[in-house]
């Protein structure tokens, strides 16, 4: 980010924010699974992950959205989840919510 | 908020607060989703996450503030402080055995040290607790690396012209504790005293400590 544009040309924003619950849920699991006795993830992995949006998506995404699809990105990758239950998982927790699956 | 999640995705901003708001449906849901797959698999508890959540809520600058303070009277502890910083951490009683190495950082008249993380949001947890939503920023970021001194100045911090500042760029394995100058009128002070005077962001490098008041 050094340097570049159009962010060298922003003001900074320097309202506090508390974390929502959500945020602290995901803090909380990529430091869990990054932790020594699990070392299922590592900080480098995650960057990727989150390096790896398209421009226009990264733009518009949360820090902490980035942060959990970079956690899923990378369970699925290493089988901890796999893709297919991650799916049905998320198809049954939308219908729970009330939208179309 | 509307229920057209969409809104959002439109809005004139098109870069999002960070840290700021709820996530959209679809994130909140992928969170969920994933966790409760973690957790049905045994690779974690509910407790884990609880007990996790609970460490961070205990994390905050005062501890930085307390290790700041003792360094400013105690001048063994100092010399280990800018030694090795984890070390000197964990004999104030911060569990640092987690964290990537952090380097303590002296500020002087001659020179002002102010931390930023340029790839991400690279921040010394273990000691600052969450680091504010301005450190995550795109500006912050973009803008700190290229004209520190307008920055400081936006933060109420306008450094002598002789004053070098040195900006440090975070790191996954590397992090930062700026330790700011000790203000003047502070002499015989006690530790607890001085460490109500070290704010979060004199040890980011973007203010100074707080200068006693009457």
């Amino acid at each position: 980010m050094g340097g570049i544009e159009p962010f060298a040309s922003q003001p900074i924003d320097r309202a506090e924010h508390e974390l929502s619950e959500f945020d602290k849920r995901v803090d909380a699991l990529v430091n869990l699974l990054s932790h020594p006795s699990r070392a299922l993830m590592r900080v480098d992995e995650m960057r990727n992950s989150i390096e790896s949006l398209p421009p226009d998506e990264y733009d518009r995404t949360l820090y902490y959205e980035k942060w959990i699809h970079a956690v899923a990105e990378i369970m699925v990758a290493k089988d901890v989840i796999g893709e297919e239950e991650l799916v049905l998982k998320l198809a049954d927790l939308k219908e729970e919510d009330g939208e179309e699956a | 908020m509307s229920g057209d999640h969409h809104d959002h995705l439109h809005t004139h901003d098109d870069h999002a607060p960070v840290g700021a708001t709820e996530p959209r449906p679809e994130y909140a849901r992928l969170e969920r989703a994933v966790r409760e797959l973690l957790i049905a698999k045994g690779v974690l508890t509910a407790e884990d996450i609880r007990k996790q959540i609970e460490l961070m809520d205990s994390r905050t600058p005062a501890m930085g503030a307390k290790i700041v303070a003792r360094a400013w009277v105690d001048p063994a502890f100092k010399a280990r402080l800018m030694a090795n910083a984890k070390a000197a951490a964990d004999e104030m009683g911060v569990d640092t055995s987690n964290s990537a190495t952090v380097v303590a950082l002296e500020n002087t008249p001659e020179r002002h040290h102010v931390v930023v993380c340029t790839l991400c949001s690279c921040y010394p947890k273990a000691i600052l607790g969450v680091p504010p939503a301005w450190y995550k920023s795109s500006a912050y970021r973009a803008r700190t690396v290229k004209e520190p001194r307008k920055v400081l100045a936006e933060f109420g911090t306008s450094l002598p012209e002789g004053t070098e500042i040195r900006v440090v760029d975070s790191t996954a394995d590397m992090r930062y504790l700026v330790v700011p100058m000790r203000p003047a009128g502070t002499e015989g002070w006690s530790e607890d005293r001085l460490a109500a005077l070290v704010g979060r962001d004199s040890m980011i490098g973007t203010a100074l400590a707080d200068t006693p008041k009457n």
